[in-house]
């Protein structure tokens, strides 16, 4: 597709360009008056916190949702999205955040859904599907995702790379890339990029998100910052600073707040020899008022040594002590009722602890309801006192206590459960890459949360797959290589090479 | 070409397909077990192994249950479910009875005319669940009064003629040809999997907004499936008027629940995606084998239900049991 010229200004036409957008969702505006257009053969990032309607612009000129007011118009012509599959008609793709792989379906069946390969009679021809399906793999050099598998039994960096390669292999003339990084390594970030430059070329137009900077300037001709709801202006020059304060209206200080120092105090969380599915004889301590990071790369046992210590998984051998006692943590109820309390916060905040549909406030105090309540009956004053303090400490964004949790952007879902917990009072808390795919601003906010709550005392465990925030958040960091702790770094002076070279060492050295 | 390394550490085909439909050879498992236990029973209690009488009078009064499941199995993988099976048959077999006279152009074309009233009535449910956007656990519990009260309408009394010539086709009780219509039933399936429809009750019952943002008609595929239940279980209704030689506007009513039963014992998941209309069949034989067993054991048939129930739920759990034990080992 060639780039359409206009008929005034000799401004080259947008391939596609949302003007005075507006959508609201209950009471929340998650998009306001936004008008946002991107050109053929440019790659043009959309930034702004969580919050800032980027998602919502997304699915708007997707076709996902319908906006309440603006127009959607296509290489200058306005077009009315009632579903995707009008957008897919005019070449516009898009790789949603939450990804929509069908997951008790095969990778293969994934890639060709709509588009399978027919034998016979109009039949599907399975066996020509699984050949497709590889060839598409194959032919953007991904050798090691099996066309046979089930999606459902992939890492989470496989299913995002099958969605990238579903939209790409589509000949998108339109391809909208909702935080695709947020999942993959360096290495596929380096081949997505290479696709990305790839299609440029072709002269599609391509509009991504990230909260990663370097990513952003790597990659894009122009950016656009967005602000609650609105976008606040295009560039194709702007510094990290500049960018920042025009997203937060603020400016924000150093990325990270000073660490306090280490505490010499009693030992909260002991573990010894713990094994099981994933993870070999891990023994670990956290001190009270400690941040401990565990580094390394994905996939090599964190999820799994996370989820023992929440009791979301059984290790099959060991002993976890907490303050002193050996305790057996069956289940996460467990973990919470057991001594000072074990809480986690995982990164998939949507299918792992939160109520969707129930509002702030319920989903904040489900786990004390029999503390707050007299012969059975929530005292509703309490509840509401409790919550409303916790809401304005963690800063949680939204309408109020009443709004439904599934209203919410990603990074104040998470917010609102880890205020569950801080109203639970665990005193152990279990932060498993709670900043992915969170904006600066918000990342701030719970880099100074975390080095407040270990002030306070409370032990903090804090996985990120970011190197970079673990070696200037954590007092100490363990780095895990095939669920085994292959090195302990002390904090101070750490940098996030460190942490990358003793994740990648091989098993000889 | 692709990197040969790595294509073999993939687990090889057949390892893929026996994994993926690991509930479904439970199915068939558990049916065959099913059989040797009704074989030994009756050895012991008739002193000889059952023969073609047998299996005649089995698969004859299996068919209607296993049209009703493969029906059901159509809702259910599209994560919702028919409750009205039971009042489509009443409905269905009551007309079978008023309506079907002994000459082949009345039998071939009310049998059609009783197939599309099926239709009709999936399509009520259909378009209330998928454009009225109720839930479908109402709307069948509803249609599924409503349909019963038309079948006493049509038919007050149990009755009518149905010709025998009909009956030797449909339900023959010479030899086991309704053997065919189960073969016909598992290839009609093993088609459907490979079509548009196929694939795409499968994507919805899986994750309808994502299958929605891949393009797929969620509408148009719920009520095509409220549709296909509405055709299998009218196919029912004719199987139970051929082996009963009469019609009855009740005798459908326990279809509702053993169809259900039966799909859940064929591996075919209540929330959606996952499972094979082919394990509903299996399902419901081994159904048919417990009852068979039940009797020959001398159970008192006024415990019929309680020991079905008991059974049913023995079945769950150890199926349940068996897919955690292997998706842990996978």
């Amino acid at each position: 597709m060639s780039l359409a010229e206009s008929a005034g200004a000799g401004q080259p036409v947008p391939a596609i360009e949302g003007v005075g957008i507006s959508r609201a969702f209950g009471g929340v505006r998650a998009v306001q008056d936004a008008s946002f257009a991107a050109l053929a053969g440019e790659v043009h990032a959309l930034v702004g916190e969580n919050g800032a309607g980027k998602s919502t612009l997304i699915k708007i000129l997707g076709g996902r949702i319908r906006p309440d007011a603006g127009q959607v118009r296509v290489r200058g012509a306005a077009v009315l999205l009632n579903s995707p599959h009008d957008a897919h008609r005019l070449g516009a793709w898009t790789v949603f955040q939450e990804l929509t792989l069908l997951p008790a379906m095969t990778v293969a069946e994934n890639l060709l859904l709509g588009r399978e390969p027919r034998g016979r009679l109009g039949l599907i021809d399975r066996r020509a599907m699984e050949r497709d399906g590889e060839a598409m793999l194959a032919g953007l050099g991904i050798h090691h995702i099996d066309p046979l598998a089930l999606v459902q039994d992939l890492p989470l960096a496989e299913r995002q790379i099958v969605e990238i390669v579903r939209a790409i292999t589509q000949d998108p003339s339109i391809l909208f890339l909702d935080e695709p990084t947020s999942s993959l390594m360096e290495r596929e970030v380096a081949w997505l990029f290479g696709q990305i430059r790839r299609l440029r070329a072709a002269g599609t137009a391509i509009v991504f998100t990230s909260h990663r900077w370097n990513e952003i300037v790597s990659i894009a001709d122009r950016i656009t910052v967005c602000r609650g709801g609105t976008n606040v202006g295009t560039f194709t020059e702007i510094g990290e600073d500049e960018a920042v304060t025009l997203m937060t209206g603020r400016r924000v200080g150093s990325q990270y707040p000073p660490r306090p120092p280490a505490p010499a105090g009693e030992t909260a969380l002991a573990v010894r020899n713990l094994s099981g599915e994933g993870v070999h004889d891990v023994s670990l301590e956290l001190r009270k008022g400690e941040i401990l990071g565990i580094g390394g790369l994905a996939g090599h046992g964190h999820r799994e040594l996370f989820f023992m210590l929440f009791g979301a998984q059984q290790p099959t051998g060991g002993e976890i002590r907490l303050d002193g006692k050996p305790v057996r943590i069956a289940s996460p109820r467990a973990a919470v009722r057991t001594g000072s309390g074990i809480a986690l916060v995982p990164e998939d905040r949507k299918t792992e602890g939160l109520l969707l549909a129930m509002s702030v406030r319920d989903n904040m105090s489900l786990t004390i309801l029999s503390r707050i309540a007299s012969v059975g009956v929530i005292r509703q004053a309490t509840e509401q006192r409790l919550c409303r303090g916790i809401m304005e400490m963690l800063k949680v964004r939204a309408a109020g206590l009443a709004s439904p949790v599934g209203a919410l952007s990603g990074g104040n879902q998470q917010k609102v459960l880890l205020g569950r917990w801080l109203l639970a009072d665990c005193r152990t808390l279990l932060l498993y890459d709670v900043t992915r795919g969170v904006d600066a601003a918000t990342k701030h906010e719970i880099y100074e949360l975390m080095t407040r709550l270990a002030g306070e005392g409370r032990s903090i465990m804090f996985y990120s797959s970011d190197a970079e925030e673990l070696a200037h958040q954590a007092h100490r960091v363990l780095v895990l290589r095939e669920g085994r702790i292959a090195a302990e770094l002390d904090g101070t002076g750490l940098t996030a090479e460190d942490i990358v070279a003793a994740a990648m060492r091989d098993r000889a050295a | 070409m692709a990197a040969p390394q790595a294509i073999a550490t993939r687990r090889p085909r057949l390892a893929h397909a026996m994994l993926q439909s690991a509930p479904l050879l439970l199915s068939l498992a558990m049916l065959a077990a099913s059989i040797v236990v009704y074989c030994a029973i009756y050895l012991a209690s008739q002193h000889r192994l059952p023969g073609g009488f047998e299996l005649t009078s089995t698969v004859n009064n299996t068919m209607p249950l296993a049209m009703a499941a493969v029906g059901q199995s159509f809702v259910v993988l599209t994560r919702g479910i028919d409750l009205s099976v039971g009042g489509i048959i009443d409905l269905t077999n009551a007309v079978a009875a008023v309506a079907i006279h002994d000459s082949p152009a009345s039998m071939v074309g009310w049998s059609l005319a009783i197939l599309a009233i099926g239709a009709l009535l999936g399509l009520v449910n259909g378009l209330l669940v998928a454009v009225g956007r109720l839930q479908p656990i109402l709307v069948t519990l509803a249609t599924l009064s409503i349909f019963q009260g038309i079948a006493i309408r049509v038919l007050p009394q149990p009755g009518g003629a149905i010709p025998d010539a009909y009956g030797a086709v449909l339900a023959n009780v010479d030899a086991p040809i309704s053997l065919i219509y189960v073969a016909l039933l598992v290839l009609g399936w093993r088609v459907f999997r490979r079509t548009r429809l196929g694939v795409s009750i499968f994507a919805i019952g899986n994750d309808e907004p994502a299958a929605a943002a891949n393009g797929i008609d969620v509408r148009r595929t719920k009520i095509a499936a409220y549709v296909l239940s509405g055709t299998f279980s009218a196919a029912a209704g004719l199987f139970l008027a051929a082996a009963a030689t009469a019609g009855d506007a009740t005798t459908g009513n326990s279809y509702t629940l053993t169809s259900i039963v039966a799909i859940v014992l064929g591996g075919v998941s209540l929330f959606g995606g996952r499972g094979s209309a082919v394990g509903g069949i299996a399902g419901a034989f081994v159904t048919s084998m417990i009852v068979n067993i039940l009797f020959f054991s001398h159970i008192d048939p006024l415990y019929q239900n309680f020991y079905e129930g008991l059974f049913l739920v023995l079945a769950v759990t150890a199926a349940a049991g068996i897919g955690h034990y292997f998706r842990r080992r996978a």
